[in-house]
């Protein structure tokens, strides 16, 4: 019995270090996810500053002359995948949602493309290049893994750049993002979104009956140089701001996840060290017992000589 | 008037102004009090923007969007520098 004893001690001690790991790093994670927090209020302001100018533009512009070279539909034969996942695990089941995000995305609406060799995936993060890595089916291109070491627009703009230039050209027909949305921190989505072609924008035919409760009205801004040239401007700096979102929401989610992930395994741990002890509990009453009535008998057994 | 400065990734001011002077893509110019309203590109170059006290405030943008409306400026800046 002493021997188990002794294991069932080794094995209370383990998990309680265990727990304080756990419990460490969910304290971690929630500083982290008030910073990548606020790094999403702080982006907020210019994001809708700009979707306000975007929508002055429209609701001043003729209906068909909206278009951009970023919005043109074409034949689907290239795709880029661009999965922003996050550099660690130990977040639950984060970054395989996101991956399986890609997966399914491609299978339902790529499938003949894959089959090619005609999808590419652009991993943003560890964790998705991991899985990719070793699908070479997917192209996987892996030159912006360590986006996350820093989230400034002055690092994300050149990757939303490359991404146009790229769709431009027309290497690719079709962009895709796929990253964590973060609704709080115990809500994250794994989310799928259109990137390129941006959804064609239409002058927003609300736009007139919006105008009367909204300061800005119609017609009457000058806009230099052109509408259309304006809007050739603005709209490769909403798509460098959409990608920066994506990574700030991806950012805080894993923290979120994270966070979440931690606490759950931490309550784990208290539960494992209680019937843990309930187990010694036992087995040292279990010992005593044994100890006492072999006192007992040996003390009768020389009563009885 | 007021302004309000935003990059992408932080809000760099916000306050009361007499003027401001913005790099235009199509040439420089100057917002003053009462400023029609217009949504301009911008250029990269230097803006000066005059606060209400007289002291001023310079720094280079390499592009960025201009908006102005009933005395409300919204200048969005990328790539700044030389911000003192």
């Amino acid at each position: 019995m002493g021997a188990n004893l002794k294991e069932v001690r080794d094995r209370i001690k383990s998990v309680k270090s265990t727990q304080q790991i756990t419990r460490a790093m969910k304290m971690v994670s929630a500083a982290k996810l008030r910073r990548a927090q606020m790094a999403i209020q702080q982006m907020r302001p210019y994001a809708n500053k700009m979707n306000e100018m975007l929508k002055n533009i429209l609701s001043n512009m003729e209906a068909d002359d909206a278009s951009s070279k970023f919005s043109a539909e074409r034949e689907v034969k290239n795709v880029l995948m661009v999965c922003i996942t996050s550099n660690r695990g130990l977040c639950g089941g984060f970054n395989s949602n996101i991956i399986k995000g890609v997966v399914n995305t491609v299978n339902e609406k790529y499938a003949e493309q894959l089959a090619a060799g005609n999808v590419t995936v652009m991993c943003i993060g560890k964790k998705g290049m991991d899985f990719f890595g070793r699908r070479k089916q997917y192209n996987p291109i892996d030159t912006h893994v360590n986006l996350f070491a820093d989230l400034t627009f002055d690092n994300i703009a050149p990757v939303a750049n490359e991404i146009m230039d790229a769709f431009s050209a027309g290497e690719y027909d079709a962009v895709e993002i796929s990253y964590g949305r973060f609704k709080n921190a115990a809500v994250q989505f794994a989310e799928v979104e259109q990137y390129l072609p941006v959804e064609t924008v239409k002058p927003d035919a609300n736009a007139d009956a919006n105008a009367a409760d909204e300061k800005s009205n119609k017609a009457l801004y000058i806009f230099e140089p052109g509408k259309k040239e304006l809007l050739e401007q603005l709209i490769p700096s909403i798509l460098q701001n959409q990608l920066q979102k994506c990574c700030l929401d991806t950012n805080a989610s894993e923290h979120g996840a994270r966070m979440t992930a931690m606490d759950k395994a931490t309550e784990n741990a208290e539960d494992i060290v209680k019937e843990l002890k309930i187990t010694y509990n036992k087995a040292r009453q279990e010992a005593i017992t044994k100890e006492l009535s072999e006192i007992v008998g040996g003390a009768a057994a020389l009563e009885g000589a | 008037m007021n302004i309000t400065v935003l990059s992408p990734d932080k809000e760099l001011f916000s306050g009361e102004i007499t003027g401001v002077k913005v790099p235009g893509i199509n040439g420089q110019f100057e917002i003053l009090n009462n400023h029609a309203a217009i949504v301009s590109a911008l250029a990269s170059g230097g803006v000066r923007i005059t606060k209400a006290g007289g002291a001023s405030m310079t720094f280079s943008i390499e592009k960025g969007f201009v908006e102005v409306l009933h005395n409300e400026v919204s200048l969005l800046v990328q790539g700044v520098s030389d911000l003192d």
